[in-house]
């Protein structure tokens, strides 16, 4: 039970961090039209354009914020998705399947995004 | 797991969607699940599809090729709404857990003065603030876009 307990104060520290940097990214993506950031969307348009994502892209500031965001939003979501399966009551050895996928599937969004975030740092950079 | 064991979550997925005997936070309960189911499925697939931009330009725009039109824009905009909802609630939820301007927890005995007096207010001002997010999430999706 210790180890859940620990889990959980992880769970809320990510909710802390996910709500710094996930405010961060609704605010470039969904609020551009109303809080006017000129220096994050420097092409107009839309931000998901090219040139403003190729903007972004080569601002190492984005690059990290991406992967601590990607990790905090990442064990967030999973570990909650797991909370809510888990009150269902499951059999010992299907918790222990839930927990092995959730874990692999975590890990492995984790290295994608982790790639992504330095490869198109990197590219935007050679651009 | 011996609490789950002594206290077996009889009524399964149902129980999630009733107010029962408990407050009307009970049903910010059951939305901060169903936001949070809504948010972790579209982050999981939100990770694939941008993770596109890490092979160019045209790999870039064939994702968002796929992921335009209307469904997809109202998709996104129910995303921001539970974004809106679950980010407010989830402060909400904090401060009660961690006592941070709310008290400690107190017996559940009339006049009921935790509850009442100020974790009510708490999730009013909560709703409202979620509901100034939404209005502008509103107007950036669909009016000044």
């Amino acid at each position: 039970m210790m180890r859940d307990q620990k889990l959980w104060t992880w769970h809320l520290a990510a909710g802390a961090v996910i709500l710094v940097f996930l405010g961060l990214h609704m605010t470039v993506m969904h609020l551009d039209k109303i809080v006017l950031l000129a220096s994050v969307n420097p092409a107009g348009g839309h931000p998901i354009d090219w040139q403003n994502v190729l903007a972004r892209g080569k601002s190492a500031a984005f690059a990290v914020t991406y992967v601590v965001l990607l990790g905090a939003a990442l064990f967030h979501g999973l570990y909650g998705l797991r909370n809510i399966l888990f009150e269902l009551d499951p059999a010992r050895g299907l918790k222990r399947a839930i927990s092995a996928v959730l874990l692999i599937v975590g890990i492995g969004l984790f290295v994608v995004g982790t790639w992504a975030a330095i490869a198109s740092h990197t590219l935007a950079k050679a651009m | 797991m011996l609490e789950t064991r002594a206290h077996p979550n009889r009524l399964g997925i149902w129980g999630w969607l009733g107010g029962g005997r408990w407050g009307a936070e009970r049903y910010l309960y059951t939305l901060h699940r169903l936001t949070g189911l809504g948010l972790v499925t579209y982050f999981l697939l939100h990770i694939l599809v941008t993770s596109s931009r890490a092979l160019g330009p045209e790999a870039w725009q064939q994702a968002m090729n796929t992921v335009t039109g209307p469904v997809f824009k109202v998709g996104e905009f129910l995303v921001f709404l539970a974004f809106a909802f679950h980010a407010v609630n989830g402060i909400r939820l904090a401060l009660i857990e961690l006592g941070f301007g709310v008290g400690g927890p107190i017996e559940p005995i009339y006049p009921y003065r935790t509850s009442l007096d100020v974790q009510r207010p708490l999730a009013v001002v909560a709703l409202l603030l979620a509901a100034v997010l939404a209005v502008m999430g509103t107007l950036n999706f669909w009016v000044l876009d």
